[in-house]
């Protein structure tokens, strides 16, 4: 397992990959991808067989993009882009970042620092350490059931559970194989990361409710969906 | 008092039902099961064509009124029993459509950063076709080597 030396900061992150599932966003992906660009070199989007221009755009700001041939899901999609920098990178550490917009460079950023400094494996974002995200009140209980489902059943205590803003080192991500092709995986993957039995911390991020994201959000009814995914594997 | 001979039958049968859906079994023990069953629906059938009064008679053995109405919880079992197979089967090539179009996505992007052409992305669309827009051409592929490399 070749880590870096800490000391040695490398230039704009340049051991770590961005890992960022795409479906029909194409109005957003550029923006994204430009915005992380600067702090992040190395970005794989995985297009999930989207059906606009996201996979054309995510490359022409920059990234790197890993096609499926169809619409598989986004666990799926995350699972490829960790086989790809696990395969076919050397890195030392990814982050699963969302293509949405929802989420802040700089809190990618601050959660790979932390991982180099206190040598963790996995760094998990959560949304509910401060209060700087603004979350309705329906969405915060169906997080919150989501937080307590996927604490009983993992046997890790995390204050968020569908956070996609991780950061998993290299050792970690080896041992993660999703299964679960939709949203359920917001909970495979906890769980799997929490059986390596390697150090994690929660570090508190900002998400960022856009107009944009706030009409592709998760409904109510999406929640039973992932329950029945997860009891029936 | 009789009535609880077809309770049972029913409830063993939703309950068979159930654990097929959560556990997995060995391929060729699941077949063989399926095809003693097959059996067993042949000779009931038969029985139950030539000897008209056969269905009710048993029907009544169990506690059920007539013999239709037996065929009409048969029926149920065995439709529940279908969609539970049929969704396991589901399950299971869609994880093998997963694990192909993964390989598929990895070798190609290979294939780009070691400068080979691979042709237009295409999407295998199952979902209704977007609206009409015009359409955005060759899509540009990753084929100018100038890809970055890991």
């Amino acid at each position: 397992m070749s880590r870096p030396c800490h000391n040695v900061r490398m230039r704009a992150n340049d051991d770590t990959w961005l890992v960022v599932p795409l479906y029909n966003e194409a109005t957003v992906i550029g923006d994204v991808i430009r915005a992380a660009l600067p702090t992040f070199a190395n970005i794989v989007c995985v297009d999930d067989g989207s059906t606009d221009s996201s996979a054309a755009a995510a490359r022409a700001a920059g990234a790197l993009v890993v096609h499926h041939a169809t619409n598989l899901g986004q666990g799926a999609a995350l699972q490829t882009g960790i086989s790809y920098v696990v395969t076919q990178t050397d890195a030392a550490y990814l982050v699963t970042f969302d293509a949405d917009g929802q989420h802040q460079v700089s809190d990618a950023e601050a959660m790979v620092a932390l991982a180099r400094e206190e040598d963790l494996a996995i760094v998990f974002g959560s949304r509910f350490l401060d209060d700087r995200t603004k979350a309705g009140f329906l969405k915060k209980v169906i997080l919150k059931t989501a937080v307590w489902v996927t604490n009983q059943s993992t046997g890790l205590r995390l204050t968020d559970a569908h956070n996609g803003l991780r950061v998993i080192r290299r050792d970690a991500a080896a041992r993660v194989n999703l299964i679960q092709n939709r949203m359920a995986h917001a909970s495979e993957i906890v769980l799997q990361l929490g059986r390596t039995r390697l150090p994690w911390r929660e570090y508190p991020v900002h998400v960022l409710y856009t107009e944009y994201s706030k009409g592709k959000g998760q409904s109510v009814l999406n929640s039973v969906n992932i329950l029945v995914d997860l009891v029936f594997k | 008092m009789e009535k609880i001979w077809i309770q049972l039958i029913l409830l063993v049968g939703v309950a068979v039902v159930a654990v097929t859906l959560t556990r997995s079994t060995a391929d060729a023990r699941h077949q063989a099961v399926r095809r003693v069953l097959l059996v067993g629906f042949v000779l009931v059938a038969a029985s139950a064509i030539l000897y008209p009064t056969f269905l009710s008679q048993l029907a009544r053995l169990v506690g059920v009124g007539r013999g239709t109405d037996l065929v009409l919880y048969a029926l149920v079992i065995a439709f529940l029993s279908y969609v539970a197979t049929m969704y396991r089967r589901m399950k299971m090539m869609d994880r093998q459509v997963t694990a192909l179009t993964r390989e598929i996505a990895l070798a190609k992007v290979r294939l780009e950063q070691a400068g080979y052409p691979t042709g237009p992305t295409e999407t295998i669309d199952s979902a209704p076709p977007p609206a009409l827009e015009p359409a955005p051409g060759p899509t540009p592929t990753g084929t100018d080597p100038a890809e970055r490399r890991p």
